[in-house]
């Protein structure tokens, strides 16, 4: 996000809360201070900081509300829009955060909340100046993005991510009214599809005629055909469009067009990599790679959805450049994938399906030493025995890759002996996401729990913030988490440790944790109660399918105030009282009141 | 005439039926999937709802959902001892592997079966005629006639025969027909497999001689 500039804070649109005119020219004594003060402050960007500062005194934080212009809700239940925008005045930048991570793996049911539209009506008076929305996991509908589009006149941002509720009506609103528009980036959402009836908006062609103001452009998550001379129209008519990610709908005769018009791309998102069926038989091949020479600035592939591995070897001439390569929707096998991966020196990130194989992998570690992000995701989710993926694999990566920073790992199976070595020789590590698909699997070779292993990472890995475990866990790897991951500000459990006092290894060890979320472990009231002295501190906790009672829940309600502890339940009167989940976060304002019939808010 | 045949086909009522209301306890459930007595004739006879439940990325809706949480949570509370035994197949975990929705529709496994309706998963409703009770099923789960009706064939306990495009299902005692975009009733088989799956609306399993009149035309 970038902040609002180093020149002195000039802000058309807008009343001044501060003093007319007149006292500008000869500010009182005590304002000298302040002013002085708002111009440090705007340099200030890091919220962390500027959180601090807010701190010290009155003056200090009046300053700081009136220079804050990038403003960041990591829980939209945590205030209330009317709270945040009648503290911070001038907000350009807005980022909110709704639903938990968990509600991307169905666990939280449909209708649960996050609605945007409080925030909708609330923005739209507060900030008519607003430039820039990142929404992740909202909820958002068609007049949500209306709204949107019709007030803001210098709106030039929009990134929504893992939202959904709205459809291709809102979209279109957005790039007809929008004429600042720079960025339009909807990822990984869920789009509406149109009724059966109805013909399918061409929202592409609603952005306006002229040259644009695009710079980023993603929709490959909008699950519906776009109209291919409208998308050329405006890549042509886009001088400064650098970020382009497509939808699986446009084939590669299709990319092929776009590209050469865009030659200035650094970001490429290929559509479905196919040629389509429309390709008659005895068609002249074109020559895709030249498209990909043509780009000259391309650090960033990914797409390749539906992907033909013979049309793989078309982005060689890019390869020597990428930084960033992800190819986890494409079935690509070991083979496939090493002429590729062997030219691709620069490579930080790289997202692969497990298709790769260990053998695969081998070839990433040989080639990629600058490697700072892998991720590795699962063909087949079924719990198997064997895997084309193993600890083979990782610790391979580990001695090829020594500057990693962050791994998301999913296998069927994993030695703690291979997790030990991985937490040597990758030091820098500070997000590690281990996933054995097989739930309580021990060590295959040792036939031993994996504590030892993910025990490994916390000790040595000094900079982890962010931590997955699984496998077969005791109480032991809570303990080596409350002992040493003292930095740990994200943990994910799940099938995982033995009793109650695994949960509060960790929330009697860990000062920084920040986000907590466990399904399916031993853990119950007495554990949870043995954080009472960090709730406040925390985001969220999320406990799913573990041993809480309604009881228990309700103690913690009443010895915290303002935490808001939502329990879920699909059954309303039961025997016992133990209740699905609890999700829980802190809160200044009243419990919301647009929770569903299943989810009771204790205070 | 039309409630005798309940009998004479060995229709289980069980089976077809619809359930409206919560899927009931967990191991009443389980029992189901297991003592269904569907034709053990060939291996693809599979039943429907255990196909699609036997994959944990399935996406099911807000109470089934926590259904199967409330599943977990029991078979996890009588699990205490056993933590090292891996779990039965039919046990259904609902977000697991941690994996979004997002990428398994669009993952690989599925691709090859979303090629015609590229991530929609089509249900009709398909009748037969004397029972009372509709059954629902997902049309591009399939991928050629042959596997839909021997599909129907197990869903229903009855047998189609041989088709013909001249004589549809002639000797048959039963025919499937589907009513099409037009609203007309067709017999199922005589189109390209493409081509039936996006103009079906509903499936209606018919006796053998309504099914004559129809090929004769």
């Amino acid at each position: 996000m970038t902040h609002s500039g180093s020149s002195l804070p000039d802000l058309p649109n807008c009343t001044s809360t501060a003093a007319p005119m007149s006292e500008i020219r000869s500010p009182p004594p005590d304002r000298v201070l302040e002013i002085v003060l708002e111009n440090v402050l705007h340099f200030l960007t890091c919220r962390r900081d500027r959180n601090a500062a807010s701190l010290v005194c009155h003056s200090w934080y009046r300053a700081e509300a009136l220079t804050r212009s990038d403003l960041f809700i990591g829980n939209c239940y945590a205030v209330s829009p009317h709270r945040a925008t009648s503290r911070f005045r001038r907000v350009r930048s807005l980022t909110v955060k709704g639903k938990p991570r968990f509600a991307d793996f169905d666990l939280l049911p449909l209708n649960w909340g996050a609605h945007f539209s409080p925030w909708g009506s609330a923005l739209a008076d507060a900030y008519p100046w607003l430039e820039k929305l990142h929404l992740k996991r909202m909820s958002l509908t068609d007049d949500d993005l209306n709204l949107i589009a019709r007030s803001f006149p210098s709106f030039k941002e929009l990134v929504l991510v893992c939202c959904e509720g709205f459809g291709i009506p809102g979209i279109a609103a957005v790039a007809a009214n929008c004429r600042l528009l720079r960025v339009l980036d909807l990822v990984e959402s869920v789009v509406e599809d149109a009724d059966e009836d109805e013909e399918v908006m061409d929202w592409i062609s609603c952005f306006p005629d002229g040259e644009t103001h695009l710079e980023s452009l993603v929709f490959e998550c909008v699950e519906c055909p776009v109209n291919f001379e409208s998308l050329e129209r405006l890549v042509a008519r886009s001088p400064y469009l650098k970020k382009l990610r497509l939808n699986h709908y446009v084939s590669i005769p299709q990319l092929y067009r776009l590209m050469h018009r865009a030659p200035q791309l650094t970001h490429l998102g290929t559509g479905s990599f196919c040629a389509s069926d429309d390709v008659a038989v005895g068609d002249q091949e074109l020559d895709y790679s030249s498209a990909f020479a043509a780009c000259k600035s391309l650090v960033c592939l990914s797409g390749f959805r539906d992907i033909l591995p013979d049309y793989l070897p078309a982005i060689y001439p890019a390869c020597a450049n990428l930084t960033s390569l992800n190819l986890s929707y494409a079935d690509v096998n070991a083979d496939q994938l090493k002429p590729v991966i062997l030219q691709c020196h620069k490579l930080q990130t790289l997202w692969v399906l497990d298709s790769i194989c260990d053998e695969g992998l081998q070839a990433v570690a040989a080639t990629c030493k600058d490697l700072r992000e892998l991720r590795v995701f699962p063909g087949n989710t079924r719990e198997e025995v064997e895997g084309p993926v193993s600890e083979v694999g990782l610790e391979v990566i580990s001695q090829g890759c020594r500057k990693l920073q962050s791994i998301l790992f999913f296998c069927q199976r994993m030695t703690n002996a291979a997790v030990i070595a991985m937490s040597k020789n990758c030091p820098d590590l500070v997000v590690f996401r281990l996933c054995i698909i097989g739930r309580y699997r021990p060590d295959p070779e040792t036939h031993e729990p994996m504590d030892d292993g993910f025990g490994a990472i916390v000790m040595n890995c000094k900079k982890l913030t962010r931590l997955a475990v699984s496998g077969l866990l005791t109480d032991q790897a809570f303990r080596y988490i409350g002992m040493y991951g003292k930095l740990v500000r994200t943990l994910s459990v799940a099938f995982a440790g033995d009793s109650d006092q695994g949960l509060k290894y960790v929330l009697e060890g860990c000062p920084n944790l920040q986000k907590l979320e466990i399904r399916d472990s031993p853990f119950g009231d007495a554990a949870l109660h043995s954080g009472l002295h960090h709730f406040y501190n925390m985001r969220f906790l999320w406990m799913s399918t573990c041993k809480l009672t309604r009881q228990g829940c309700q103690e913690i309600a009443r010895a915290l105030p303002h935490l808001a502890l939502e329990v879920i339940d699909s059954q309303e009167d039961k025997a016992d009282d133990h209740i699905e989940i609890l999700y829980m976060y802190r809160s200044l304002d009243r419990p919301r009141n647009d929770a569903p019939k299943c989810v009771t808010i204790l205070q | 005439m039309e409630n005798c045949s309940y009998e004479k086909v060995g229709l289980n009522l069980e089976a077809t039926e619809l359930r409206l209301g919560l899927p009931g306890s967990a191991d009443e459930h389980d029992e189901k999937l297991s003592s269904c007595s569907y034709s053990s004739s060939s291996s693809s006879s599979v039943v429907i709802r255990s196909k699609k439940r036997s994959s944990p990325e399935e996406s099911i809706d807000d109470e089934e959902e926590l259904k199967s949480n409330k599943r977990t949570m029991i078979s996890h509370h009588n699990d205490d001892q056993d933590k090292n035994v891996p779990p039965s197949k039919a046990q259904v975990v609902v977000g697991w592997p941690p994996i979004r929705s997002y990428r398994k529709n669009n993952g690989v496994q599925q691709q090859q079966q979303e090629q015609k309706k590229k991530g929609e998963e089509v249900y009709v409703k398909v009748s037969m005629a004397g029972a009372p009770y509709l059954r629902k099923i997902d049309l591009n789960f399939y991928n050629t006639y042959q596997q839909l009706l021997l599909a129907l064939e197990n869903m229903f306990n009855c047998t189609f025969g041989e088709y013909s495009e001249r004589e549809g299902y002639n000797g048959s005692e039963f025919a499937p027909t589907y009513e099409d975009k037009d609203g007309d009733w067709m017999l199922v088989g005589d189109v390209p497999w493409n081509m039936f799956i996006s103009s079906c609306k509903r499936l209606r399993i018919v006796k053998g001689s309504e099914a004559k009149g129809l090929g004769c035309l």
